[in-house]
């Protein structure tokens, strides 16, 4: 029991959640046809790599690969405000949110 | 503690991303969302990063998720209807997910020299300072620049997204044009 407790974990499992999510991620980008669910899938990839980035920061002592994150993060809030603003924008165009029916772009 | 821990959050990670998927409506989605980031969160803990579990969960958790969740309950977005997706979705995107995770697996699981983790053990105990003064010092001298570029970006984020979500956008324009 008391190895249990003091067990270091290696961090190969980190980055293998890390790919894990960010798999289950691109699925969700594939499977979701709601267009508020899909851009969600895009945060969980986002998340994914940040975790890995979080990793190799703590793998090779350097604290740059936390400010990338810090600056992801950043990014995507700004990602969020303008991807969800130009979701209100179609809404309101067509009136629907499913991703089979937006295909004015399509050929 | 370290495993145990890791375990635990690794598995809601994992679970809230999993609910993702399989919820049909977008605010169940979006919560089992907020559960995988906030794990996130003691994950980052975990490694040594306090001050980004601290911005994740008032970041990602707080900032972006309510306005996530403020969509949702503006549009009143309600159950997707689930369609099959198309047939390259399933001949080319499935696949394509699988042999990206299985090359990734492999080169992680064949790596060299990847260290582990202990509790209390991150950037903290090699330069003597904690991981915050680590970070500002080095956000505030060398990428001084960048960070108020992203200023900048923030600033135009929030005049796009005022500019798209404007009402009457579309029909003063339709009826100018006219």
């Amino acid at each position: 029991m008391n190895s249990l407790f003091s067990q270091e974990v290696p961090l190969s499992w980190y980055l293998l959640l890390s790919a894990a999510l960010f798999s289950l991620g691109i699925v969700g980008f594939l499977l979701k046809r709601n267009l508020i669910t899909v851009f969600m899938s895009i945060e969980l990839m986002l998340n994914a790599v940040n975790l890995s980035f979080v990793t190799f920061a703590h793998q090779w002592h350097e604290v740059k690969g936390q400010i990338f994150v810090f600056f992801v993060m950043m990014v995507a809030a700004a990602e969020a405000a303008v991807g969800l603003a130009i979701i209100i924008a179609v809404f309101r165009a067509r009136a629907t949110l499913a991703v089979d029916r937006i295909d004015l772009m399509k050929l | 503690m370290h495993l145990i821990l890791f375990i635990v959050f690794a598995g809601f990670c994992l679970a809230g991303a999993v609910n993702l998927l399989l919820q049909s409506h977008p605010i169940n989605s979006a919560l089992s969302l907020i559960v995988v980031m906030t794990s996130l969160a003691v994950l980052y803990l975990l490694l040594g990063a306090e001050f980004l579990a601290a911005a994740q969960v008032i970041v990602y958790a707080g900032a972006i998720m309510v306005l996530f969740t403020f969509v949702v309950m503006l549009l009143n977005a309600g159950r997707e209807e689930r369609t099959l997706g198309s047939r390259a979705t399933r001949a080319v995107g499935f696949p394509a997910v699988v042999a990206i995770l299985a090359v990734i697996a492999t080169v992680i699981l064949h790596a060299q020299g990847l260290g582990s983790a202990t509790l209390g053990e991150g950037l903290t105990n090699v330069r003597g300072s904690t991981n915050i003064e680590e970070l500002s010092v080095v956000l505030f001298t060398k990428l001084l620049l960048p960070f108020e570029v992203t200023s900048v970006l923030i600033l135009i984020a929030i005049l796009g997204a005022v500019a798209l979500a404007r009402h009457g956008h579309g029909e003063r324009e339709r009826t100018g044009g006219k």
